[in-house]
């Protein structure tokens, strides 16, 4: 597992260049004695649209929800720009006891020592000791350091990575049953979008610096510019549970640009949606592509999406792969077709 | 058949001593409270436990039917007692006790009945008119509500009754004993831990049998699957909620017999407890609430036992942390795998 | 389509439904204003308000009948009070209202604050830190202590949290009532010094400099707010009480931002513990029970979950119902003989009706008394449904 490998970021231009973006290796999910996927391979190159298509409960969001960091995988890796993502945990259980270790210690030494018998300042003293290493480790724990991570990774103890560290390596997702911030208004849905991208921090909120300020102002405005991106101009003070159906779906796309993800997810983006609606909705995942150089995974469920836009296609069935290719490939395996259509009579 | 015996020879073992693990903790830990604390304590331990159990009961269903933890739940069973306390003196004046066996046992079952009847119609009314206007409301707010509801009965029996502790007629004498062999049992103990062990079996009989039953765990498992099969969802949480706040007023009467007093605020802290038992067991699991309920008997009792009463409150609420934090599913529930 | 309608045109801003400028809509036209210019300008407005009211309210006790019922100091003494405990509801406010973590244990920092000024500044421990760097040591305090009690709660969903939270508020009283060696157990600890200024004294017969110190650390508590709430940290907080699953998915690390609600709510509730502690010069573990959670959860909940204003006027508000209108009433009874009012200890009440005023609040007006003007629309979104309609007269100028 390359675990340190950096990997520099591509440029839009340079996207269209062979270059793998993720790669997904026999990830398997069970849960208890279902398995919603089984060994599952992808490989998303990067600048590419592809699709991933089957049956209902073929484990099509499960999938992408071991992608996003939602679920841990049973078994297989995901690795991302060249690193690795995602894996089966192993031994998590440790780290909580490694934060009270520290602190019980202490207290037990104390007890040994004889502290209790050295009256208050003894028994002041150990505690105060005790609770000041208790949140040391846990402000440790928090803050993750490179070399808490190393010291976890040499324990033992593998986590996989949560949704927020997906997104801060560059994965953007929406969400197949619509999860916007209903109380907040379409501008503030896309700043949250943003969140990693700007940089002030408590103190700066505090004291109101101008560094916030202009931080602020740029990001209200290139919040803007994504919304204007998505077709949703001028609509900054709504609120988002206000908005008809199709605009919706476009504000989460917005925000799932917010930012500025290398791969975005797109779970079933036009569900619910009319021909017009489907229509604008593909030309604007294919203009994504082209301005942005985002490379998209997509779970659709309508052929004419699938089989316009996308580079290639992975079929599941079952929780297993059945058939991955070009378009045209997956249009003619029999396979693919038995699945949909069930076994032609005998 | 025997495909499935040659293919899980190993599992059974596995699956055998998963499923008891349980168990056989509280067993071991039982012994072990029996051994610290001596014959007396340990009985005294079951007790308080199967007062737990019955109150940890109606949290649990409750949980496990609409989501809600129910913090008016504890306030319902301290009513209990109380409307116990209510009707067993009405009915016996000033007076004193010099009942035969048979009014003894009419009253006794007098007192269960009537307060486990007016404390089901209190939670059926509590959830109509608290609780249901808020089902598809955002979660913060029936939380609230229960709360405030909490407040209202404990401030109410205050206003009527006082704050301080209020007698109750022991119906049976504490002093009675039962005597097997050599070994000798409060009499009081049998009835609270037959009592309340004779609920939890009808309530299981009930749960797994019939068809109101069957109805219950259907809307707890899947509410709108039980809807589209016919399931009337409105009436199925009302019984809910009644035969969870009738258990809690059982638990109530015994209260009162097993301890001779009661306060208004006895519900706050037993409620604690009872919801962290109920936790403890496997939310959503009936089962689970009763071993949940004596297990937290055991630990109060010991703290107790060794003069630490008091840190004994914070001790069941370790309990509970530690349980939510490790091992959120319970004891008796099942490991979660999903981080959403 | 003509049925609907019939049912709801909206009426333009400025104009009454008749279509002219009557007084109400111009009201509602000064309040659009004022609202605009007080988001734009925060923290002026904060201190041009605050300086109005603190003005204004010695004022008006000066009239009868208010003035009838207690002379000025101790009016304003009680304004001083009402201080804390808006100080209280502002710090609630971040982690119930903002963020959605029903927090039922919110008097333990208030009780760490109080005790912390308690061993820093009294005979008991020999000490004698001054107040002034002890508020912000004191928040400092609590704010860890926020962490280490919020840190248990991270991924318990928000039944569970109010559980643990409602613990932990009882369990912190409780170890400061049991350890009598560290804390004088029940008797609290007393002669805890005022705060000390050169040339003005601090006693309990003058009650303007504690007024004016109140005023001074709710101003800056409140600027501090809402600089929290309009920046990044608050969209977090608010994605967190919408849809943390959803906030997670799009970056925000939902460990911290809870974390830090729970310590920055803390602190507020520090700052008001070491106020207190040095006022009354007494701390005692009967001071910070589970009524003091409940009453601070009642203020934010009655006066409009998320809007600062509100939970401040609110908590002002039931503080003085509590300490004064009950109390006026019961005293108004006593000289009045009426039947069954005069027998009533309306003080004793106070809880129960707290406890309906909660109920009913949330099943008619869940929004608060004061509601931001977002919140009573998400709350009362399903009752107009035609917002997804548009307009379709067009009639609304935007």
């Amino acid at each position: 597992m390359t675990a340190e490998m950096t990997v520099v970021e591509p440029t839009p231009a340079e996207a269209a260049a062979t270059g793998i973006l993720l790669r997904a290796n026999r990830v398997t999910r069970r849960f208890g004695g279902l398995v919603a996927v089984r060994d599952v391979d992808l490989v998303i190159p990067q600048g590419s649209i592809i699709s991933i298509i089957g049956p209902n409960g073929a484990g099509k969001t499960t999938f992408f929800n071991v992608i996003a960091g939602i679920t841990d995988p049973t078994a297989g890796t995901v690795e991302f720009r060249g690193r690795a993502l995602i894996s089966r945990p192993r031994r998590t259980w440790l780290e909580p006891i490694g934060w009270f270790l520290p602190a019980l210690t202490v207290l037990a030494l104390a007890l040994v020592v004889g502290a209790p018998s050295a009256g208050q300042v003894g028994i002041g003293l150990t505690g105060l000791i005790a609770i000041g290493l208790l949140v040391t480790t846990l402000v440790i724990a928090i803050v993750r350091p490179p070399w808490y991570q190393r010291l976890l990774a040499g324990a033992g103890i593998i986590r996989s990575a949560r949704p927020n560290d997906v997104v801060m390596a560059g994965i953007g997702r929406t969400f197949q049953n619509i999860r916007l911030f209903q109380n907040m208004t379409v501008l503030e849905n896309v700043l949250v979008g943003m969140h990693l991208q700007l940089r002030s921090n408590l103190v700066d909120h505090l004291v109101s610096s101008r560094r916030q300020a202009t931080e602020e102002k740029d990001a209200v405005k290139r919040a803007r510019d994504l919304l204007a991106l998505v077709g949703l101009k001028g609509r900054d003070d709504e609120l988002a549970r206000n908005l008809p159906y199709g605009d919706q779906r476009r504000l989460e796309l917005a925000r799932a640009l917010g930012n500025t993800p290398a791969l975005l997810l797109l779970d079933e983006p036009t569900a619910g949606m009319n021909p017009r609606e489907t229509a604008d909705m593909t030309a604007l995942i294919a203009r994504l592509r082209r301005d942005l150089g985002v490379s998209v995974l997509l779970i659709e469920h309508d052929m004419r999406v699938v089989m316009g836009i996308s580079d290639r296609i992975t079929v599941l069935d079952g929780g297993e792969r059945i058939a991955e290719g070009t378009p045209e490939e997956v249009r003619r395996n029999p396979r693919v077709i038995e699945a949909y259509l069930g076994k032609p009579p005998e | 058949m025997a495909t499935t015996a040659v293919t899980t020879a190993r599992a059974p073992f596995e699956r055998v001593s998963r499923r008891s693990t349980p168990y056989v903790f509280v067993v071991g830990l039982a012994l072990a409270v029996f051994a610290l604390i001596g014959p007396a304590q340990f009985i005294n331990a079951l007790t308080i436990g199967a007062i737990y159990a019955l109150v940890a009961l109606g949290y649990t269903m409750v949980y496990g039917i609409i989501e809600l933890i129910n913090f008016a739940h504890g306030d319902v069973f301290m009513v209990g007692a109380f409307v116990s306390m209510f009707t067993l003196t009405t009915i016996l004046g000033d007076g004193s006790f010099s009942l035969g066996v048979g009014p003894t046992v009419a009253l006794i079952i007098v007192a269960f009945a009537g307060t486990m009847a007016v404390m089901g119609v209190l939670g059926v009314l509590i959830e109509r008119f608290a609780y249901r206007p808020l089902r598809n409301a955002p979660r913060l707010a029936p939380l609230i509500t229960a709360i405030g509801v909490s407040f209202i009965l404990q401030n109410a029996v205050q206003i009527v009754y006082g704050p301080s502790p209020i007698n109750t007629p022991q119906l049976i004498p504490p002093t009675a004993r039962i005597e097997i062999g050599s070994i000798s049992i409060g009499l009081i103990n049998v009835f609270v831990i037959g009592s309340s062990v004779g609920l939890m079996v009808a309530l299981r009989l009930f749960v797994n049998r019939t068809r109101l039953g069957r109805a219950m765990r259907a809307t707890a498992q899947d509410r709108e699957a039980a809807q589209l099969m016919g399931v009337d969802i409105n009436r199925t949480i009302a019984l809910t909620f009644f035969i969870g706040s009738a258990l809690a007023g059982a638990a109530g009467v015994v209260q009162g017999f097993y301890f001779g007093n009661i306060q208004f605020n006895l519900g706050f802290q037993a409620g604690l407890k009872a919801f962290t038992a109920a936790v403890l067991g496997g939310i959503g699991n009936i089962t689970g609430a009763a071993l949940g309920g004596f297990v937290i008997g055991f630990v109060e009792v010991t703290a107790a036992a060794f003069g630490l009463f008091v840190w004994g409150q914070a001790l069941v609420f370790a309990v509970l942390i530690i349980t939510l934090i490790f091992r959120p599913s319970g004891l008796l529930g099942q490991q979660l795998g999903e981080r959403a | 389509m003509s049925e609907i309608r019939e049912i709801e045109r909206p009426v333009p801003a400025g104009r009454n439904a008749a279509g002219g400028r009557d007084l109400r809509s111009r009201i509602g036209e000064i309040r659009e204003r004022a609202h605009a210019f007080s988001s734009r300008h925060r923290s002026t407005s904060v201190v041009i308000g605050l300086s109005l009211v603190a003005a204004i309210l010695p004022l008006i006790v000066l009239l009868p009948p208010l003035s009838g019922f207690s002379s000025q100091p101790v009016w304003v003494n009680g304004f001083t009070i009402a201080g804390i405990y808006v100080l209280l509801a502002l710090g609630l406010n971040i982690v119930v209202g903002l963020s959605g973590l029903l927090d039922l244990g919110y008097a333990a920092f208030f009780a760490i604050g109080s005790y912390s000024f308690a061993f820093a500044a009294s005979p008991f421990t020999g000490v004698d830190v001054p107040f002034w760097p002890m508020l912000l040591i004191g928040a400092v305090l609590a704010a860890v202590f926020g962490i280490l009690l919020g840190a248990p709660t991270l991924r318990l969903r928000g039944d569970y949290l109010a559980i643990v939270t409602l613990g932990f508020g009882e369990i912190v009283p409780i170890v400061f009532l049991n350890s009598s060696t560290y804390t004088e157990g029940p008797n609290g600890i007393g002669g805890i010094s005022p705060p000390s200024l050169p040339s003005i004294a601090f006693t309990s017969a003058d009650p303007w400099p504690w007024y004016i110190t109140m005023i001074v650390l709710i101003a800056v508590s409140m600027i501090f707010i809402y600089r929290l709430q309009d920046s990044r940290l608050g969209r977090a907080w608010m994605a967190i009480r919408e849809d943390e699953l959803a906030a997670a998915s799009n970056g925000v690390n939902t460990v911290t931002t809870k974390l830090l609600a729970f310590a920055l709510g803390a602190s507020t509730a520090g700052l008001a513990g070491v106020f207190s502690a040095s006022k009354l010069t007494l701390v005692s573990p009967n001071l910070f029970r589970f009524d003091v959670s409940f009453t601070v959860l009642a203020m934010v909940v009655l006066g409009g979950m998320g809007n600062i204003w509100g939970v401040a006027v609110g908590a002002f508000v039931i503080f003085m119902i509590q300490n004064v209108v009950l109390k006026q009433l019961n005293i108004l009874f006593d000289n009045i003989y009426v039947p069954i009012l005069s027998d009533i200890d309306f003080l004793q009440y106070q809880f129960l009706l707290y406890g309906i005023a909660l109920v009913a609040m949330m099943l008619l007006r869940p929004e608060g008394l004061f509601p931001n003007r977002r919140r009573r629309r998400e709350l009362h979104a399903d009752e107009s449904t035609l917002g997804e309609l548009g307009d379709p007269m067009g009639a609304t100028p935007q």
